[in-house]
């Protein structure tokens, strides 16, 4: 069916706008000249099938949206009623809170254990490796529930020397505070990931940047903080503006602890009563997407900014879309950013 | 000035793993002197180097920098390593220029070379600004003080470096092929920084495959290989009358 297509623009003949006479051919030997290169005239090649599979796609979204917008199960009225619900709107306000707290938590674990993955102490490594080991190796909605009971497990904490009378005994208190039981499991959780960013990012620094600082007679402390970390936010910050987005999402698990204040938990509550599952669930949804949106325009501005500069090109080990699936695993080494500063004028 | 070496290395060996790459090196260094050490690649020129100021630790004999042991206090007959803190006091009076440049690239030209200053020396930043300002001059690039890195060529780089090292105010001065990285038309401007450092009196090693460098400015030229000093001496004499086979051998591939 495209044939005709293909003999229409073989027809498409030179010299329509072109000095007459001369065709591309004449002309491809003559360096001498100074006329510009005839511009090429041509039908586009055609893509029906593109058409085809467009007008399709619209048709059927369009009646989905129609059938969607009379069919009584999807409670619009409600939807309307509950959007800007005071539980709903403190709610949201839980889950912003439960995203700041466990990624600051997330962020300080896992640069320790990135150091500790860098160290030379084999100890401190093995413990870091273990660490992530378990971390990532189990679901965080089974870590969630078991974080949820641990406090069954541990009811009080004591001091002393083990099979000895204790000290200090203190009632576990931590792990009775549901929230701050949300925020230790996903921190923890999120940790493993972080450390793995910091980690490509401290290694994507030039060992010689290191040696260089260090020749200078500047301690390992003011080389990190002066000149690698510096250096390494730039692989680190991009990638963790993902788990930000990432882990917004992911405090929707806390109903495993159970913790039920947070966005979900709530909407899930009042559904409950109301026996309105899902215009709820579309309420819930539309804050988290009005969460996650405003963070990735900010996530878009900050790989914008990080990848300017110095005309070296990123990674490209982020994940295209926002989810826990971070640079390296344990063990590979992480990809060697080129710091050839070796440069032409 | 004193008549002691500035650096005095007897019979330094180093090994990684099994492979030896430093087989009993010794040689002295006068205070003043530029020292020039060629070789083949692989004959261990710049683990040597960077023995000196320790960024490698030297596994067998006696390095010393200013009658001060590298890497190690003695007490008795026993050796302690240094500590991380005692390792970098060391350093500072050593300063280093590497092949390539590692200039920090985040900052500017002269918060390169006040970094170090401030930070290890607790210069105040004016001050330490000022100085960076004159070395900057030195070397050539007054006016270049808030470019970064990466907008300067490989010769302009590499005199910043230069500066950077020099605002230590070492007593010696390490250079690691400083011009093997450079495209053949930017070598001659770091070329005149140097020998303008070694004409002002700087205690100077210089491992570099620059021939014309190191007959010009040189006092002793060094031929290294395989992990031992094969031939020392005066560099018009061992470039005009090479005594060792392996010496002629690279010599005739090189000029």
């Amino acid at each position: 069916m495209s044939e005709p297509e293909s003999d229409r623009m073989i027809e498409a003949e030179p010299g329509k706008t072109g000095e007459p006479g001369r065709t591309p051919r004449a002309g491809r030997g003559r360096h001498d000249d100074d006329a510009p290169p005839e511009e090429i005239v041509a039908i586009p090649l055609r893509h029906p099938w593109r058409n085809v599979v467009a007008v399709l796609l619209v048709l059927g979204l369009a009646v989905f949206v129609l059938d969607a917008a009379q069919r009584a199960d999807y409670g619009w009225p409600d939807v309307g009623k509950y959007i800007f619900d005071r539980r709903i709107s403190q709610a949201a306000w839980v889950t912003l809170w439960l995203t700041i707290y466990s990624m600051i938590g997330a962020i300080v674990i896992g640069l320790l254990l990135a150091i500790m993955r860098l160290s030379a102490n084999p100890v401190l490594k093995s413990i870091a490796w273990l660490y992530i080991w378990i971390f990532r190796g189990t679901p965080v909605y089974v870590q969630l529930v078991f974080w949820g009971i641990v406090s069954l497990i541990y009811p009080v904490f004591t001091l002393g020397i083990p099979f000895m009378e204790p000290w200090v005994t203190i009632p576990n208190e931590i792990f009775t505070n549901l929230f701050i039981t949300a925020v230790i499991g996903l921190a923890l959780n999120e940790a493993a990931y972080m450390s793995e960013i910091v980690r490509a990012g401290l290694l994507s620094v030039d060992q010689g940047q290191e040696e260089a600082s260090t020749a200078l007679a500047m301690s390992w402390g003011q080389t990190m903080r002066y000149v690698v970390v510096p250096q390494a936010m730039k692989i680190i910050i991009p990638p963790t503006g993902n788990e930000v987005i990432s882990m917004l999402k992911t405090t929707s698990l806390v109903a495993a602890i159970p913790l039920s204040i947070d966005l979900y938990g709530v909407s899930r509550g009042i559904s409950a009563v109301t026996f309105t599952p899902v215009p709820l669930l579309i309420v819930a949804s539309l804050w988290y997407l009005l969460f996650t949106s405003i963070l990735m325009v900010g996530q878009h501005y900050i790989e914008k900014r990080f990848s300017r500069g110095t005309g070296r090109v990123q990674t490209g080990k982020e994940p295209a879309t926002p989810g826990p699936a971070p640079t390296a695993v344990p063990g590979e080494p992480a990809p060697p950013i080129s710091t050839d500063f070796g440069g032409k004028g | 000035m004193t008549d002691a070496p500035m650096v005095l290395a007897e019979r330094v060996s180093k090994n990684f793993g099994t492979n030896k790459v430093l087989r009993g090196i010794s040689l002295e260094v006068d205070p003043g002197e530029v020292l020039c050490i060629v070789g083949p690649s692989g004959s261990g020129k710049s683990t040597f180097l960077r023995c000196i100021n320790h960024l490698e630790r030297v596994d067998g004999g006696r390095l010393s920098v200013d009658g001060q042991l590298v890497g190690y206090r003695q007490k008795g007959d026993k050796l302690y390593e240094l500590k991380l803190k005692e390792a970098a006091f060391q350093r500072q009076e050593i300063g280093m220029v590497f092949q390539r440049f590692n200039l920090f690239p985040h900052l500017t030209a002269v918060e390169n070379i006040i970094l170090a200053p401030m930070r290890v020396k607790g210069i105040s930043k004016a001050k330490a600004t000022a100085r960076a300002m004159e070395l900057l001059e030195r070397v050539g690039l007054g006016d270049k003080g808030d470019a970064y890195p990466a907008h300067l060529s490989g010769g302009q780089q590499q005199r910043v470096a230069i500066a950077r090292a020099l605002a230590m105010d070492p007593k010696l001065m390490l250079f690691d092929e400083p011009t093997s990285a450079l495209d053949p038309e930017l070598v001659g401007e770091v070329l005149d920084v140097m020998k303008e450092l070694a004409k002002s009196g700087m205690t100077m090693i210089v491992v570099t495959h620059e021939m014309g460098f190191a007959r010009e400015v040189a006092d002793t030229l060094v031929f290294m290989d395989e992990g031992v000093v094969v031939e020392a001496g005066p560099p018009r004499e061992i470039l005009g009358n090479p005594q060792h086979d392996r010496t002629k051998a690279f010599l005739s591939k090189v000029l």
